[in-house]
């Protein structure tokens, strides 16, 4: 039987949402105070959820101790206290919203966690207490 | 992908089926009965789901927000929920119906690419209410 397992974990970061294609009236328009050229910031909540089997000798589904350090090298080490938009790739070319840092957390922590009958569930990434999304890895 | 984002509103309700007579629904809704009505601090999750535009948005916050606003918010906040919502008129306001009213609200005529995937409302932080929309 499956087992969910949730890892929750915390960055602060700036940055700008805008486009390059969008001149600054309809970026503007477009993300609000978001858009503003010299940037903003969060505490970003993030909720990494595995799904597995629970290993019948450890009776875990995945070591924890392994599941914090992934997120902390690949996630938290080099987005905390960070600039987005300037320090860290591909959100000097994509713009940083919740959709698109969660798509990139994805991205980065899959191929660290699936293996033989574990698997990346979802990504949830809290920009504030009043909205997050939700990512499966769908296309 | 799905996105979820949180609004508050505070309304008055009690809960009462005429048909039901005094001491029924006494006995039914307890303290909720009470004639002079009560109210809560509701919290509401609206949840949309799309494809991220070439933007990075599945959804535009503002047009998301304008939505709840008009539709929502404004016909609820600070309001008694069994007299002044014409779509709770011939319901009892429990937070069941209150979330299905809420959810006919805004699927009519919903005007957002997103599609509306979930609607959750926190009568308080040890009642709450999901409705998944298939």
């Amino acid at each position: 039987m499956a087992m969910l397992l949730t890892r929750k974990a915390e960055f602060c970061a700036s940055h700008v949402c805008s486009s390059p294609r969008l001149s600054e009236a309809e970026n503007r328009a477009l993300f609000g105070a978001a858009a503003n050229p010299n940037g903003h910031g969060h505490n970003y909540v993030l909720e990494v959820t595995i799904e597995g089997e629970t290993n019948p000798v450890t009776g875990m589904v995945f070591d924890l101790r392994e599941l914090k350090e992934v997120i902390q090298n690949e996630i938290v080490e080099p987005m905390d206290h960070r600039f987005l938009n300037r320090e860290v790739p591909p959100f000097d070319r994509v713009v940083p919203t919740t959709e698109n840092i969660a798509i990139e957390i994805w991205r980065r922590l899959q191929p660290r966690i699936d293996r033989a009958g574990v698997n990346l569930r979802n990504v949830r990434l809290y920009e504030t207490a009043d909205l997050y999304v939700d990512y499966g890895g769908e296309p | 992908m799905k996105l979820t984002r949180r609004y508050r509103f505070a309304a008055s309700h009690r809960l009462d089926v005429p048909a039901l007579g005094a001491e029924e629904n006494r006995r039914l809704f307890g303290k909720c009965n009470n004639p002079y009505g009560h109210g809560h601090d509701y919290i509401l999750d609206v949840t949309v789901e799309g494809q991220p535009d070439e933007f990075g948005q599945i959804v535009s916050r503002e047009a998301m927000d304008s939505l709840v606003r008009e539709r929502i918010l404004q016909r609820l906040d600070h309001k008694n929920l069994n007299m002044d919502v014409a779509e709770l008129a011939r319901r009892v306001p429990t937070t069941e119906n209150l979330a299905q009213t809420i959810r006919e609200m805004l699927e009519t005529g919903w005007p957002l690419q997103a599609r509306l995937a979930k609607v959750r409302v926190a009568e308080t932080d040890r009642n709450i209410f999901e409705l998944e929309i298939g």
